[in-house]
């Protein structure tokens, strides 16, 4: 298979785009679909800040490798999570980030729940009934909590994360399975900002994962390849299974899945947008991030069942 | 004389007969093509890819999640 563009030996083929790139090729065409994605959606402009959560996976590195060489202000943020796993798993992932924050020169800001809150996520998931069994709902919160916490605290404009297609399909998969209609509302490329929440945007929504993993081989990303030792298992992987077997015998249904999704969303054709007032949001008594819980929020109520003491 | 080709996808092994496709030595592994990425020598290689003899093909798995 050729290169569309050179004629060259192609190294990646993108059926749903009925496009083949040689590595130069795709390296280059990669950030201008991402300029194009972050224009069409209005995720940022070039005079702001922008902090992105990096995991060491292969999707945040990459996004931050990608913003950078597109010429944005990119820093980024490391959550510690303290999960080991048999495999060394959060320390190996803070080695690559440091690895490639200091490559690339890049400001790197480090968070390490056990120090901030005194419990490493497996810790805190076993004290907590959201925990039981599996920390992942819980390692999803604190996430979520710390990101929007440290881009405000900052005072960053816009928290990016690498949230590729699937992951976005995955999502929307579930949600569909069980019509989530809250969740499936608030699905999409950028989350406004609102009363103590940033705004969060998701630059590689338009990008398979597996566009994402060669993005990355072919940058010669040194990246985490390890699965978190959680994730084994889970539902979100069990969706991303089905949905590549279907993309298999008809490529291209992954993207016209999230895109007609997203279409129907803006369009109105599915829903009837709440008003966001009616659904009674407010600032948590305890941190000021919005809301639907009376006084605290989830994950400040979590924290008080709990009670840890900071390291 | 050994005419296989050999496709490692992360611990496991499996092995096809030289002369097939990329795409055709996947389906026969029942690895979901669009699950992995294939390098030979570190190359990436594509699903029309005729696999030749000794050919060791390290299989990416792109899928990550939580």
């Amino acid at each position: 298979m050729k290169c569309r563009k050179c004629g060259e030996k192609a190294s990646v083929n993108m059926r749903q785009h009925k496009l083949a790139l040689c590595k130069d090729h795709y390296l280059e065409w990669i950030p201008e679909q991402t300029d194009r994605f972050i224009k069409k959606y209005q995720m940022f402009s070039p005079d702001e800040r922008i902090l992105v959560a990096v995991s060491g996976g292969k999707d945040s590195l990459s996004l931050w490798d990608i913003l950078v060489r597109l010429g944005f202000h990119a820093d980024g943020l490391y959550i510690g999570l303290g999960i080991d796993g048999g495999i060394n798993y959060s320390n190996e992932s803070q080695r690559l980030t440091e690895e490639f924050a200091n490559q690339n020169n890049l400001k790197l800001h480090i968070v390490e729940i056990e120090r901030e809150y005194g419990l490493s996520i497996p810790a805190l998931s076993m004290q907590t009934q959201r925990g039981l069994g599996k920390p992942c709902a819980v390692c999803g919160l604190t996430k979520r909590h710390e990101m929007n916490r440290i881009a405000r605290d900052l005072g960053y404009d816009v928290l990016a994360t690498g949230h590729n297609l699937d992951d976005e399909a995955a999502v929307l998969f579930g949600n569909t399975l069980t019509w989530s209609a809250d969740y499936l509302l608030r699905q999409g490329p950028v989350l406004p900002a609102s009363d103590g929440l940033s705004r969060k945007v998701k630059p590689l929504c338009r990008f398979y994962e597996r566009e994402m993993t060669a993005y990355a081989l072919l940058r010669g990303i040194n990246y985490i390849y390890e699965e978190c030792p959680h994730a084994v298992g889970s539902t979100s992987i069990y969706y991303k299974e089905i949905l590549n077997q279907i993309e298999t015998a008809r490529p291209g249904a992954k993207l016209t899945f999230y895109l007609r999704f997203l279409e129907a969303r803006r369009s109105g054709e599915l829903f009837v947008e709440p008003n966001l007032e009616a659904a009674h949001l407010h600032p948590c008594t305890n941190c000021g991030q919005l809301t639907s819980a009376p006084d605290l929020c989830t994950f400040c109520r979590m924290m008080e069942k709990v009670k840890p003491t900071p390291v | 004389m050994d005419n296989t080709v050999k496709l490692i996808l992360r611990e496991k092994e499996y092995e096809v007969r030289q002369g097939m496709t990329l795409l055709d030595a996947l389906k026969k592994s029942q690895i979901i093509p669009e699950s992995v990425i294939a390098t030979r020598d570190g190359e990436l290689i594509l699903d029309d890819e005729i696999l030749k003899q000794g050919d060791v093909i390290r299989l990416i798995a792109v899928i990550s999640g939580g």
